[in-house]
């Protein structure tokens, strides 16, 4: 054992020199850069992703079956992973649960695949763009999976999902991955009508084959599913662990309900943040992490930090000379020229003009 | 307005505020246009280009690992020539304008693009996108004009030394990168007195140059040539040519942007309370256009539409061509001179107004009727004070 490490340590420095040697050459590109250009997915590359399959699921949604590169570290079932694809040759970041099981790549551009689900929501941009233009063998750009409404191991005894809607993604991921060893495992499921509901058949196989019991409640039918169907659904909810994901006002009243029981350390909840800034006049811009100022729609952000005491970048001040982009963290700002609208969500970090750009809604700009 | 009114022929005179403020609202609109339609066509082009550029740079510098051989050497060389031209002019240089922001990629992005050019990125963009773009051919604010070294305009007051700027050019031309380093740095005035030479930040953004140029070096004179063993003298050459070959073709397509006969300069004065559509004028007024193929315009970096570029510094170079015709309208309809013509005639035309500012104002007119006046003039100049006015250019020469 000791022998070794020498051994691996000099390869280590070797290969470091070689990288050295090979980003001189390069200069001032990155030696990456070209590699990128025949092996996209290798070891040390950017995370990327190549769509394997492209398949229509009910109701506009879709599913996407990508093969990541080399450096992908795998996911827990219930996770969460942010793809970057380009629309209108403009990169969108969004987030999309994960419904395959875990798997890890074991050799160059990867054997392991990872499927998404997303459910087209009317005007969603990006869903929309994967559901009808994205072709198999396309590169798409990949994070790490994130998020922490997961499946502990070991599994818990009794566990329950309560999903709506397009919330049974990272459910179903965590049914597929865990099925044999869920015990008692009960899915209360919302949706219009059972022809709406995502991996319907699958899910009643399932039940059928006794591994999940699946209520459905069909809300042209049964109505909402409120907490008065919820308890009489699941009588035995106080002994249960928890996992509910679907929109945020069934969420609200799911957490304000365990509260009261005195069981809120057993719910774990997982919002969906489709936070779409409605874009008006003006709004409250944040500069970094203090200084917050109400700014009107005409006047650019730059003028408005200047005039609240920031120090902050600029140089022509009329929109040619790119010296003031600052990340907009999140939000909607306008273009004081075209009027162009532009809208991150969180964590797209969108780097705009501030000399030209004004709030068109509540923003966060970063320094 | 007071732009050129001291000119007898004043090419604006017949323009009134309300013309101007027109021309403001229609290239505004042109340029609405393109935002809208700017999408995924627009970012394959420019994915295009840079997978040719590399492609390229990397098929010569292959080829060049044998440059011993002539063939190679020639190969090689004319290929690493034409890469570098396209990084520097249609990939970096608009890449650095912002030109491809809107794309989102931070690999094609202004704040992390770094050129194949011995000035930094972060330098040339303040001297370049901020102070050449925003006052264009202001004498004295926009030192592209002459690079601080020339006299370009009949206004600037006549001094022996500028008997010497053909060879001045030149000598830029060749070097060019470095040229464009030592400017961004403002190295002139820099260095003119002890307390601006040990200036903390001037003394940084030194370092930064020093480093990017060895990188640079590093690269063209000892990694590359070292990897082509045998070959290693011719690799050398053949890369100083590159650079050499890159260096001449940039400064020749740079001076045709604003030097040619027929492009206008301003005052100081001038630009003071500027409306949007008298900043569009002048830059219509103070750029020129370079006609010719396809290829040209690529490999100019479609600088060969100076005068779009100049309007929309950020609208990605491969839509100018498609609205020249448009701009040309509105130089037609208010009878403004769209300067424009082929690279050699537009070359040739910069450097006569190179010679013909060397000399004092009407020197050959005069030698002509008067030769023993003009002489004089020459050496009448030499003997006044060497303390020269507040002339516009008199900090930089
Ligand atoms: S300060 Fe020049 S673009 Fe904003």
């Amino acid at each position: 054992m000791m022998s070794s490490e020498p051994g691996a340590g000099t390869r280590a420095s070797l290969r470091r020199r070689l990288w050295t040697v090979a980003d001189s050459l390069a200069s001032p590109r990155k030696a990456a850069d070209y590699l990128d250009m025949f092996r996209p997915m290798r070891r040390g590359a950017d995370l990327r992703a190549r769509v394997m399959e492209v398949r229509d699921e009910v109701q506009d949604a879709v599913t996407v079956v990508l093969r990541p590169g080399v450096d992908w570290r795998g996911h827990l079932p219930g996770q969460y992973v942010r793809i970057g694809i380009d629309v209108d040759g403009i990169r969108r970041w969004r987030s999309y649960s994960i419904t395959s099981t875990p798997a890890i790549p074991r050799s160059s551009e990867g054997e392991a695949t990872l499927s998404v689900t997303a459910k087209a929501v009317p005007g969603g941009l990006v869903t929309n763009h994967l559901a009808q233009e994205l072709q198999v063998g396309d590169l798409v750009h990949l994070d790490q999976a994130c998020g922490t409404f997961v499946l502990p191991d070991p599994v818990p005894r009794k566990p329950l999902f309560i999903t709506a809607g397009s919330g049974i993604t990272p459910v179903v991921g965590m049914l597929r991955s865990g099925l044999d060893r869920l015990r008692d495992a009960v899915l209360l499921h919302s949706d219009r009508t059972p022809g709406d509901v995502l991996f319907g058949p699958e899910l009643r196989g399932l039940a059928a084959a006794g591994k999940v019991r699946l209520i459905e409640n069909h809300t042209d039918a049964d109505g909402r599913l409120d907490m008065a169907a919820i308890t009489e659904l699941v009588p035995d909810l106080a002994e249960r662990q928890t996992w509910a994901c679907g929109p945020a006002g069934l969420l609200d009243a799911i957490e304000e309900h365990w509260a009261e029981l005195g069981i809120a350390e057993q719910l774990h909840t997982e919002r969906f943040r489709t936070a779409r800034a409605e874009p008006g006049q003006g709004g409250t811009v944040r500069f970094g992490s203090g200084t917050e100022i109400a700014v009107d729609g005409s006047t650019a952000l730059l003028d408005a930090g200047e005039q609240a005491g920031l120090l902050l970048p600029s140089g022509c001040r009329m929109g040619i000379c790119f010296s003031c982009v600052l990340p907009l963290r999140e939000g909607a700002v306008r273009d004081l020229r075209s009027g162009e609208l532009t809208i991150a969500s969180p964590g797209d970090g969108v780097l705009v003009q501030t000399c030209v750009s004004a709030a068109a809604g509540a923003c966060q700009i970063d320094l | 307005m007071t732009v050129l009114q001291k000119k007898s022929d004043n090419p604006i005179a017949h323009l009134s505020a309300d013309d101007i403020d027109e021309i403001g609202r229609r290239l505004d609109a042109i340029r609405a246009e393109v935002i809208a339609a700017r999408g995924a066509s627009d970012a394959a082009y420019i994915r295009r280009v840079i997978g040719v550029q590399r492609t390229l740079e990397l098929g010569s510098r292959a080829v060049l690992l044998f440059s011993k051989f002539p063939p190679a050497w020639f190969l090689g060389t004319a290929g690493l020539s034409v890469a570098k031209i396209l990084e520097n002019m249609e990939i970096g240089h608009n890449i650095m304008h912002g030109q491809w922001d809107w794309m989102r990629d931070e690999k094609i992005h202004s704040t992390t693009w770094e050129w194949d050019n011995a000035s930094p990125s972060e330098q040339w963009k303040h001297s370049h996108n901020d102070l050449h773009h925003t006052y264009t051919n202001v004498i004295g604010r926009d030192n592209d004009l002459g690079y601080g070294i020339m006299r370009v305009d009949e206004d600037q007051r006549w001094v022996p030394m500028y008997l010497a700027q053909p060879l001045w050019n030149f000598v830029n031309a060749c070097f060019f990168e470095y040229g464009i380093a030592a400017y961004d740095l403002e190295l002139g005035k820099n260095l003119s007195t002890p307390k601006r030479r040990n200036d903390p930040e001037f003394r940084a953004r030194g370092r930064q140059v020093l480093r990017k140029i060895r990188s640079q070096l590093l690269k063209d004179y000892v990694v590359h040539p070292a990897l082509s063993g045998p070959s290693f003298v011719s690799t050398i050459a053949a890369n100083a040519t590159a650079n050499f070959v890159r260096n001449i073709w940039t400064h020749s397509v740079i001076m045709c942007g604003h030097f040619p006969e027929g492009v206008e300069t301003f005052s100081r004065s001038s630009i003071e309370g500027e409306t949007r559509g008298e900043w569009y004028l002048r830059q219509m007024l103070g750029s020129a256009n370079i006609s010719g193929t396809r290829a040209m315009h690529v490999m100019t970096g479609n600088l060969s539409y100076q005068i779009e570029h100049h309007l929309f510094p950020d609208l990605p170079s491969n839509r100018y061509h498609e609205i020249a015709p448009k701009i040309r309208q509105i130089f037609h309809d208010y009878q403004l001179t769209y300067t424009t013509g082929p690279l050699p005639k537009q070359v040739a035309s910069a450097w006569s107004k190179v010679f013909r500012l060397s000399l004092p104002n009407d020197f050959t007119a005069t030698l002509r009727t008067e030769p023993k006046v003009a002489l004089k003039s020459l050496l009448g100049r030499r003997r006044r004070p060497t303390r020269r006015p507040a002339a516009p250019l008199s900090a930089a020469a």
